[in-house]
Parts: C-alpha cells; structure tokens; sequence
C-alpha cells in the first residue's frame, strides 16, 4: 500500500493508563475508503486503543499518522483541525442530554459552519433521514431507545462532512435486525460518501460482514497478534485465540483441557 | 493411589468449607495418588467443588498424583474451571515510605494548582472575548444558566435572609434592651445584613445549590462520554460548558445579594416592628442612617468574589472526576464542600482587608 492510498497510519503505538500499558507495539495502515476493524475479546484495550487515534488519549509511545501528518506531534489548534475531518460514534452514543435528537446534530454545525439556521435544518434533517430516525426526532436523549440513540450518534458523526468515521462497538446492545440495518447504513455511507470507517467491535455477525481489513488485540500479550480482513481471519489464521475467538470456540488452553 | 470415597450431601448450608485440606494430605506424604468413589455420593453444590478444589491444589503442591475420572462427570466439567494452582494475590505494589506519600501529595496539590490558576487564566480570556463579542459560547446556554442560578435561585434566597434578618433582630435585642439602646436594632440588622450576612449566605446558599449541580452535571457528562464527543469535534469545553456557568453566576450574586440585603432588613424590619415594639418609622430612620452606600459597594465586590470562586470550583471539580455513579456523588460534595469554606475564607480575608484599611 502506497502512502497517498493509507488515510491512517498506525506506527509502533503504546497506550495505557498511568504506568499499566494496555496495549503496547501495535501498527497497522487503513486505506482510504476501506472499512477497517479492530477486533478483540472483552478488555483486551480495543475501545483504549480508539482513543489514542481519536486525540481523546495521549499514547506513551508511537505514532497516529491521518495522511502524512502525525497527530499527536502537531501543534493543538493543528490537532483540533484534523480532528475536525473525523466523526465518532460512542460505545453509548454520548448524546448531550440537555438537546433534543436534532439540537445534538446541529450543534456541531453551529459552532463550525457559517451556515444559516435554515440551512443547518435542512442538513440535520437530511442526516437523521439518512440514518432512518423518523420519529423521535425532537425528543430528548433520555426518552429515545438504544437502537435511536445510536441513529442520532451516528448522523452527529456524520454532521461535519467527515471524511473517516470512527465507531466506537456500533452493534452493541441493537438486536438482530437493528444492528444488520446499522450494518448496511455502514456500508452505504463507506460506499456513497467513500466515508473510511474504522470499527472496533467484538459482533463477529456485523465483523465478517462488512469489514476489508483489520487487526486482532489479544488481552494476554498486550499487543495485536493477527493482521487482515475478518474473512480471511477466519478461514486461515492459525493463532489459536484469533481461530477459537473467529468461530466462536473455546480456546484451547493449556493445563484445562477436557477429559483428562 | 489412595480412594476417597465421597458420601452423602456436600452442601454449603451443611458443611463447613475451611481450608484443613492441606494438612489432611500433610500428613499422608508418601502417598502417590488420590482416586475418587462416588457411588454413595448424595447432592452437592459448590461445597464440593472447593473441596476438590482445595484437594488438587494440595496434591499439586505435594506433588501427588490428583485423578479425577472417578468424579460425575458435570462435577468434572465444573472442576476444569478452576485454577489448578492457587490464586495468586495480587501483585504487592510494596510499601512507599511517608516520605514518597508526602511527595506525590506536594506534586498533586502542585498540579491542581496549576490547574486551578490556567483555567482561572483562560476564563478571564474568554470574559474578555466575549465583552468584545467574538465569542462561540452560544447565547442560549448562558440564559438557561442565569435561570438556574439567578430566577430558580430568588425561593431558598428569600428564605434564608429572612430568617437571618430576624435572627440578627432578636439577637440585638437580648443585649440592647439592657441598655435601653432598643432603636440601634435597625443598625445592627441594616449594618450587619449589607456588610457580611446577605453576601455570606447568598454564597453558601449558592455553593450548595448551584456549585454542587454544576459539578454534578459536568461530572455526569463524563461518565456518559458527553466530554469526551465534545472534544472529539473540538467544540471547546471552556465556551460549551465552563463559561456559561462562571458568566452566570458572577452576574447573577450581586442581584441575589441586592436582593438577599433588602429582604435580610425586612426581616428584622417585621420583627422589631411587629415584636419588639420599635415604631416603623424609627427603624428605617436608624437603619438608612446607619450605612453607606460604601458598604454595598463592599457587599457587591464580596458577592462577585464568592460567585466567580462557587461557580469555577463546581466546574473544576467536576472536570477531574472519575465516570462512575460514584464520582458524581463524591464530585457534588466536594464542590460544595470546597466553595462553602473557599467562601468562608474570602469573607475572613475580606474582613482582615477592611480591617486593615479602616473601612
């Protein structure tokens, strides 16, 4: 992969908190317009590591490099820009619960645009009809259900024209049929808008569905221990936790296997 | 190989789960294995399986050989669970010595210090960004905030100055009666009330009220990841969040002491009228000859000092609290805490200053 194909460029990044390192060593490159996944068990730093590339969490080592420019070496208004070009969706949808569905869609329009009123309207209806919020869409955070909450996350993602979106365990807590329309929405949005996602998720469903590329955490060793698409993770990887955790099976460990 | 033959119920209710395994087996030591009969084997529940647990653990450690083929095979499965070796506790972080504790307390308070003074720094910045209207703080924010703190505030404010007013009334009166000095009760009320107690409780009042919620409500949206989606736009908490508040407050406690000091006076204005039986007229005649229009002045500065310091305590205070239900709580307290005696110490300060001047 050439430079000018890599929107984002993982080199050598540590993170943790404090002294305890979550993740140590990891590097990884996601082409542009590529939905990327950032596949993991349960607290193996997935979520940690997502931070670090978007500028929530200094890393105690490496680099997170969008195009040619090193984020966490830039200058901050530099970093305020670049982060500007990204959109997030939280693990909880993170709306702000003093606004209404739409108010939280616009509000970053409103700092960031010189759009008038009428305009931004029209966009915040626009996103929310992308995201198929059709109802709902003046009530608070705290009355919407999960799977809307999620909707609304993801049209203020969507809010500033992001050209990579980062999206923090979409499917989690959606059932079946909401979390394949997320899916789908996904991408429609990679394909329509050449929008470059990067997913971190443990749905295995949503994970070989829609994802071209990815990397494997492993909570033991700290650090990622497969690299490539879900697909192919799948059906070639022979590290034992990436198979057993890939077909959903129980890993074989050492000193407590069955039938002794 | 030794056969232990289990019998009977192994339940939690009935049987004591102790730790005397170990010596069981201590005392067998050339045993070479241990084997399982089940025949006669009744109900079991986790009873059982720390037992065996315990069991294996032991002859690990004795280096005996531990076969569990002659165990129910759902107790087997269980048992595969478990760890072989014992639970490791966890890792000693090793004692710091008083000395080290003292220093990580120096660098905290040192921390929060710079802390404290860069906000206190970059919210004067943008104070004075917006008086020269370049602002992004959106005017809709500001005016819920000076509604919670100002207009929500005047019921608990009202109250409170009453009370005081009538307090400070009776008070004087136990002393002044004796003296016949009965009239100089409007002094003391209007003196007292414009000086020290309107701006004094006004800001308790507030720092309970208003300080707690916004530390609460910052801390709140932390624990919802509501910061962390600011930041990720890079929509600056100091224009969304912390400058609303400050704004708010600061402008909203000198009303409230204005407002706090005329209903402090009518309080003890009822009471030496209504029980004391001081004449109306008398009253206001001793109570506006007895202050200075620089005594409000006084009164005023003291209230903007305690809103400035109630209001970024609160915000400050809830920026460094952790995400959990519990932090919320605890960031509450302290900002309450924190501007209740901050409060308490401006107004000492304050006094020592006037002192000083013979003001």
């Amino acid at each position: 992969m050439t430079e000018t194909q890599a929107r984002l460029q993982v080199k050598q990044l540590s993170v943790g908190y404090g002294e305890s390192i979550v993740q140590h060593d990891v590097s990884f490159t996601v082409a542009a317009g590529s939905i990327f996944a950032i596949m993991g068990g349960s607290g193996s730093g997935k979520s940690t590591l997502l931070q670090a590339l978007i500028g929530l969490l200094r890393p105690s080592a490496g680099s997170v490099c969008f195009g040619r420019e090193d984020y966490w070496s830039a200058t901050q208004a530099r970093q305020t820009e670049i982060g500007r070009r990204f959109g997030v969706l939280f693990q909880s949808g993170a709306l702000w619960s003093s606004m209404t569905a739409a108010q939280n869609v616009a509000l970053p329009l409103e700092m960031f645009t010189k759009l008038d009123p009428a305009a931004i309207d029209a966009l915040v209806q626009l996103k929310l009809s992308l995201v198929g919020l059709d109802v709902g869409r003046d009530s608070m955070p705290a009355s919407l259900s999960g799977g809307m909450v999620k909707r609304v996350g993801l049209a203020r993602a969507l809010s500033l024209e992001p050209d990579m979106l980062f999206l923090d365990e979409p499917s989690s807590g959606l059932d079946p049929i909401s979390a394949k329309r997320l899916d789908d929405l996904i991408l429609d949005l990679c394909h329509g808008f050449g929008v470059t996602v990067v997913l971190v998720s443990h749905d295995l469903e949503s994970l070989l569905n829609i994802c071209d590329d990815g990397i494997f955490l492993d909570g033991k060793t700290k650090t990622a221990i497969a690299h490539g698409a879900p697909k192919a993770l799948r059906a070639h990887c022979d590290n034992p936790s990436v198979h057993a955790f890939m077909n959903r099976e129980q890993p074989a460990l050492e000193g407590a296997g069955h039938g002794r | 190989m030794a056969i232990v033959s289990l019998r009977g119920d192994w339940l939690v209710s009935e049987i004591c789960v102790d730790r005397g395994v170990s010596q069981l087996l201590q005392g067998v030591l050339r045993l070479r294995g241990i084997g399982f009969q089940t025949d006669e084997l009744g109900h079991w529940d986790s009873a059982l399986l720390v037992f065996l647990s315990q069991l294996r653990q032991a002859s690990a450690q004795y280096k005996i050989d531990f076969d569990e083929s002659g165990l129910p095979n759902t107790t087997r499965r269980l048992l595969d669970l478990l760890p072989v070796t014992e639970f490791s506790a966890a890792p000693d972080i090793g004692k710091s010595s008083i000395a080290q504790d003292l220093g990580v307390q120096v660098i905290g308070v040192w921390a929060e210090i710079v802390a404290v003074t860069t906000l206190v720094g970059e919210i004067t910045l943008a104070a004075a960004s917006v008086v020269r209207g370049r602002t992004r703080m959106r005017l809709i924010d500001l005016l819920t905030c000076v509604q919670e703190a100002g207009l929500e505030a005047l019921p608990i404010v009202t109250i409170v100055n009453v009370l005081v007013g009538a307090i400070l009334a009776f008070v004087g009166a136990i002393e002044l009666r004796r003296f016949g000095a009965d009239i100089y009760i409007a002094n003391l009320v209007a003196i007292a009330v414009l000086r020290e107690m309107a701006a004094l409780m006004t800001a308790i009042v507030m720092s309970g009220r208003t300080g707690g919620a916004y530390a609460a409500q910052i801390a709140t949206m932390q624990g919802s990841e509501e910061i962390d989606a600011l930041r990720s736009f890079g929509i600056p908490l100091l224009d969304y969040l912390i400058l609303p508040r400050v704004l708010a407050l600061v402008s909203m406690m000198p009303i409230l002491y204005l407002y706090g000091s005329a209903i402090g006076i009518v309080g003890g204005f009822a009471v030496a009228v209504a029980m004391l039986n001081i004449s109306a007229t008398i009253f206001m005649t001793q109570a506006t000859g007895a202050v200075t229009v620089a005594e409000v002045f006084f009164g005023l500065a003291k209230s903007i000092a305690f809103g400035s310091l109630i209001a970024i305590a609160g915000c400050r205070v809830g920026l460094r609290a952790g995400r959990s239900a519990a932090d919320v709580g605890h960031a509450a307290t302290t900002a309450v805490v924190v501007g209740i005696v901050g409060v308490i110490a401006l107004d000492a300060i304050f006094a020592v200053c006037a002192n000083t001047l013979d003001f």
